[in-house]
């Protein structure tokens, strides 16, 4: 067993884990943020996509103890006080999802694109970025529509960007 | 995934040491091929070396007449440093085409090119911008470094501390890329150094990355995209699967040259 100290979604947590652990299982399976989905456990759908310091990075593709002493934000964190991100609400004002299931994913990547590329973002940009996240329902067109709303959202609302 | 012990060293030194005494050991660096791989059951390490903690193997330093890049320095890194864009935008420009953001944000130089995937991106550029890669122990130059698909000079234990480019005056790289995977199905660098052309090939070759002396002869003599006219590049030697056979792979490594040269060349 190794000790990772970690702080996830603003909350500090220590436990000692298998160095097999998966951070995406630790998530799910230690700490119960179940909204970190597994879809293809062969680092190519995203549907795992959390921010590591940060950053988007697949957590089925990232040791537990590879996140000791980071900050880690999952899907979870992203809504403040029982408001949806910006992000959020674009996803269901615009239809961005079907069954869901890569939902998170996406989102944490369209919320990691905003800070990268900022919120004036075209389509061939979005879709570029959107690489690494596979969805089975939509076709990706309103997904598309989502994040360019969400973008515009997120500078017009900056306290809530601030918050993540 | 099997079990490992884990271990994380804050010095090349203590990495290195660690090497010798624990039995069954992997350097782990960014860990989006090993991590995988152990997923499959493909390999099955007893100890993994973390070498993410060592500072030594981070940062990118810029000289006159060349970039020096951490073995620990992340794809993202490298597409957003400015002394890259600068000195050797191609290189940058290839970070960005490695598959997606998430795995630019986690995947490194030294795994990759410690790796030697057949379709990876940074040996066509290492071999190409004519590199060196610095170890723990020595440097060894492009050309003898990659040894065949997943085979490098890399001796057990030994760790690729950084990777040195000497800046071209012009370079380029076109990739065509697996739409599923985003690997190179075929992925041409070029690069010109005063009359030093060097043109290197991943993706296509059975043996893995590999140069194109008849190109750069050529291209040494005239830099422009219509001196590849009329060099064929036989199947022979070309990798063949489902994705591609070798003699579209081989057309394709063609087509691919021309636009890097082109690319290159509309850099001035
Ligand atoms: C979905 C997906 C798409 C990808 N697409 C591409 C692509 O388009 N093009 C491309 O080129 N690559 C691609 N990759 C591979 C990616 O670039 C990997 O990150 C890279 O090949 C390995 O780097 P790593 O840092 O993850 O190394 P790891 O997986 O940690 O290690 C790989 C190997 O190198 C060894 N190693 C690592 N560092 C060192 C060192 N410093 N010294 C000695 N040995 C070392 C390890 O022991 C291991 O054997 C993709 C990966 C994924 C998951
Ligand atoms: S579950 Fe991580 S990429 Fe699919
Ligand atoms: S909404 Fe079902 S996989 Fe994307």
């Amino acid at each position: 067993m190794t000790t990772v100290s970690l702080t996830v979604n603003g909350q500090s947590v220590t436990a000692d884990v298998d160095p097999r652990t998966l951070l995406v299982q630790f998530l799910r399976e230690n700490l119960r943020l179940t909204g970190t989905h597994v879809g293809c456990d062969t680092s190519q759908c995203g549907a795992c996509v959390v921010h590591l310091n940060g950053q988007a990075v697949k957590a089925c593709t990232v040791l537990a103890v590879q996140a000791d002493a980071s900050v880690v934000t999952t899907i979870e964190g992203l809504a403040q006080g029982g408001e949806l991100h910006p992000m959020q609400a674009a996803f269901r004002e615009h239809h961005g999802l079907q069954c869901g299931y890569c939902t998170p994913g996406m989102i944490m990547a369209a919320v990691d694109m905003v800070n990268r590329k900022g919120s004036n973002l075209d389509e061939q940009t979005i879709r570029a970025e959107l690489e690494g996240n596979l969805c089975r329902c939509t076709g990706y067109h309103n997904i598309v529509k989502a994040v360019a709303a969400g973008a515009q959202a997120m500078v017009q609302n900056p306290v809530r960007q601030a918050a993540e | 995934m099997y079990a490992f012990e884990y271990h994380r060293p804050t010095s090349i030194g203590q990495a290195a040491t660690l090497a010798t005494e624990v039995e069954d050991v992997k350097f782990l660096a960014g860990g989006h091929t090993l991590l995988p791989t152990m997923k499959m059951r493909l390999a099955a390490p007893a100890s993994l070396i973390d070498l993410s903690q060592i500072a030594e193997l981070h940062g990118i330093e810029r000289s006159a007449e060349s970039i020096t890049i951490g073995a620990m320095t992340k794809h993202a890194e490298v597409v957003n440093s400015s002394e890259i864009r600068e000195s050797i935008p191609a290189l940058a420009e290839m970070a960005e085409l490695i598959g997606d953001p998430h795995v630019r944000h986690r995947g490194t130089i030294g795994g990759s090119v410690a790796n030697n995937d057949p379709s990876a991106d940074y040996p066509a550029a290492c071999l190409a911008l004519n590199a060196t890669i610095i170890t723990n122990k020595r440097e060894i130059a492009a050309d003898d470094f990659f040894q065949g698909i997943f085979t490098t000079a890399l001796e057990e234990g030994e760790i690729i501390t950084r990777v040195s480019f000497p800046i071209p005056s012009r370079a380029a790289y076109a990739k065509f890329r697996h739409p599923a995977s985003r690997y190179a199905l075929v992925g041409v660098f070029v690069a010109e150094r005063g009359n030093d052309v060097r043109l290197a090939v991943t993706g296509a070759g059975a043996d893995g990355v590999f140069r194109v002396p008849e190109m750069e002869q050529s291209l040494s003599r005239h830099f422009a995209p219509d001196a590849l006219e009329g060099i064929i590049i036989p199947p022979e030697g070309m990798n063949g699967d489902i994705h591609a056979d070798a003699a579209y792979r081989a057309h394709l490594v063609g087509i691919m040259a021309r636009r890097a040269v082109q690319a290159a060349a509309s850099r001035g």
